[in-house]
């Protein structure tokens, strides 16, 4: 691919790209929720969530908090959350986000998934306490295993965004 | 380490305001999000149509890849076939020989069965079934344990109704849409189902764990009525779900209770028939009845009833037959309520209770 844009739609395409793909590609992760795939133990994590948190670890200037809020509603609406659900924990992971990014000078990849770690633990809980809110009375240690896969999805996630991450910002 | 003293980003008004309002927004959008939670755990229908409409747009795509699911399910099934054809011909014709012997009992039972419903002059009762669907997709991300159905209120169906696969129960109707619809599995955490053991008629209560397996509840205290292997069905108690439909095997024990696998897995389940959610014959009976003229006021006693000329049956069709003061004169009227001011009844001495 040439370095220079050729012609005004190229630019137009690599604006387009490197405007969006965090949205699609997190988007798309909220969309897997819909493969055609019975589970009858929660062991999936929730990859929209994955997703979103990986573009927010990676690259924490392009969304403020309120944009979880509106991509929450999106996956309560997809996956048949309780509607609020999602709206609740993602924008809460984000301003918890914004705190520990005010605080730290810097992040490093093993911090990332430190931070990754408690956010995933604190949206499996919050999730599981919704339930229970909401009359699913099941015991914490069903959602053990959710908690771990998706800790060790965690480092899958960020291998796949950092290349798109490449991809958008290609010249 | 401390926050810094300057969150400002830069000296942009603009990027400023941006940035606050982004805070503003979300605060009050989280604040919305516990509301919703809120009025979700009040009405759990409350969102219906919103949820429905979603469940509309999204079940299609869920549908398309299903097939290709399967596909590459149904490769993994053929392989493992071909390398299992050996051990399996021998198991399978083992089987057979038990199944014939099977057959021929259970078709015994089956000519007896129709003549003693003849007999009764009872007829099989058609399955009113609502509509059959497949079963697209599930909430695997979350603790729930739903499944999506690709019929909706087009189709017939309506919240509550009970949802079964060939082989067993698969649970209820929670959302409709107009071309979809959601199931509360038996194994989730908010599904109980009135069941009984088909061995001696146990009633339990099955209710869902969230990891695929089925707590059963007795009301007898201090002995497990169950035993490795069990078959429940459901009872029919409360309505809902039609009486014997398959619902769990027991697989373990654990004290009182009892945990068990359901028999009908929605993730092979092809089919699923969702049925009318089920009315006991009594209120179909009570609901057909002529409505009562309403008697008159009870003035006084009763008159006597001469002897002879009514039957006990037409006695106690009389809505002004009262039993206890039919039987003799010599009890005299006994006080149910306590005069007033007294002291409550269990600290009086000698009143029998």
């Amino acid at each position: 691919m040439s370095r220079i844009a050729g012609s005004s739609t190229e630019v137009a395409i690599r604006d387009f790209r490197n405007r969006f793909v965090p949205l699609i590609s997190t988007i798309f992760g909220i969309a897997l929720g819909l493969l055609p795939f019975v589970a009858t133990i929660p062991l999936v994590p929730d990859l929209g969530f994955l997703a979103l948190l990986t573009w927010r670890l990676l690259r924490p200037e392009i969304w403020t908090a309120n944009m979880a809020l509106g991509l929450g509603l999106l996956n309560d609406l997809v996956s048949g959350n309780p509607l609020g659900q999602s709206m609740l924990l993602w924008t809460a992971t984000f301003l918890a986000l914004d705190l520990i990014d005010s605080r730290l000078g810097f992040r490093d990849y093993w911090m990332d998934w430190l931070i990754a770690a408690g956010a995933i633990i604190f949206h499996t809980v919050g999730a599981w306490y919704i339930a229970l809110l909401m009359g699913s009375d099941i015991l914490i240690s069903v959602i053990v295993p959710q908690i771990l896969v998706g800790i060790f999805a965690y480092p899958v996630a960020a291998r796949i965004i950092l290349t798109l991450d490449r991809w958008r910002l290609a010249r | 380490m401390a926050p810094p003293k300057k969150r400002r980003p830069g000296y942009s008004r603009k990027a400023q305001y941006g940035l606050f309002l982004g805070y503003v927004v979300a605060v009050a959008g989280m604040v919305v999000a516990v509301l919703l939670l809120a009025l979700s755990v009040i009405d759990p229908r409350g969102y219906q149509a919103v949820k429905g409409a979603a469940l509309d747009v999204t079940a299609p795509v869920s549908e398309g890849g299903r097939s290709i699911v399967r596909f590459f399910t149904d490769i993994g099934d053929t392989v493992s076939d071909y390398f299992r054809a050996g051990s399996q011909n021998e198991q399978l014709r083992a089987e057979l020989a038990t199944a014939q012997q099977e057959l021929v009992r259970a078709q015994a039972a089956e000519a007896e069965n129709r003549r003693l419903l003849a007999l009764l002059g009872l007829a099989r009762e058609a399955q009113d079934e609502v509509t059959v669907a497949r079963i697209v997709g599930s909430s695997f991300e979350s603790p729930r344990r739903l499944a999506t159905l690709s019929a909706g209120s087009s189709a017939g169906v309506a919240l509550g109704q009970p949802v079964r696969a060939p082989e067993g129960l698969i649970g209820r109707v929670i959302e409709t849409g107009r071309w979809a619809s959601r199931v509360l599995l038996v194994t989730d955490g908010s599904s109980s189902v009135p069941v009984r053991l088909v061995r001696d008629g146990t009633p339990a209560l099955a209710v869902g764990r969230g990891d695929g397996t089925i707590e059963l509840r007795t009301l007898e205290v201090g002995q497990n009525p169950f035993r490795g292997g069990d078959v429940l069905v459901t009872s029919g108690i409360g309505g809902i779900f039609p009486p014997n439909i398959p619902v769990a095997r027991v697989v373990r024990l654990e004290g009182d209770t009892a945990i068990a696998r359901p028999i009908a897995n929605p993730a092979r389940a092809d089919f699923a028939i969702v049925q009318r959610a089920w009315q006991p014959a009594a209120n179909a009976a009570l609901d057909a009845a002529q409505p009562q003229p309403i008697a008159p006021p009870v003035t006084g006693p009763p008159p006597p009833a001469a002897q002879g000329t009514t039957t006990p049956a037409q006695r106690q069709n009389d809505p002004r037959y009262q039993p206890a003061l039919q039987s003799g004169n010599a009890a005299p009227p006994v006080a149910t309520t306590p005069p007033q001011g007294q002291q409550p009844q269990g600290q009086q001495p000698g009143t029998p209770r």
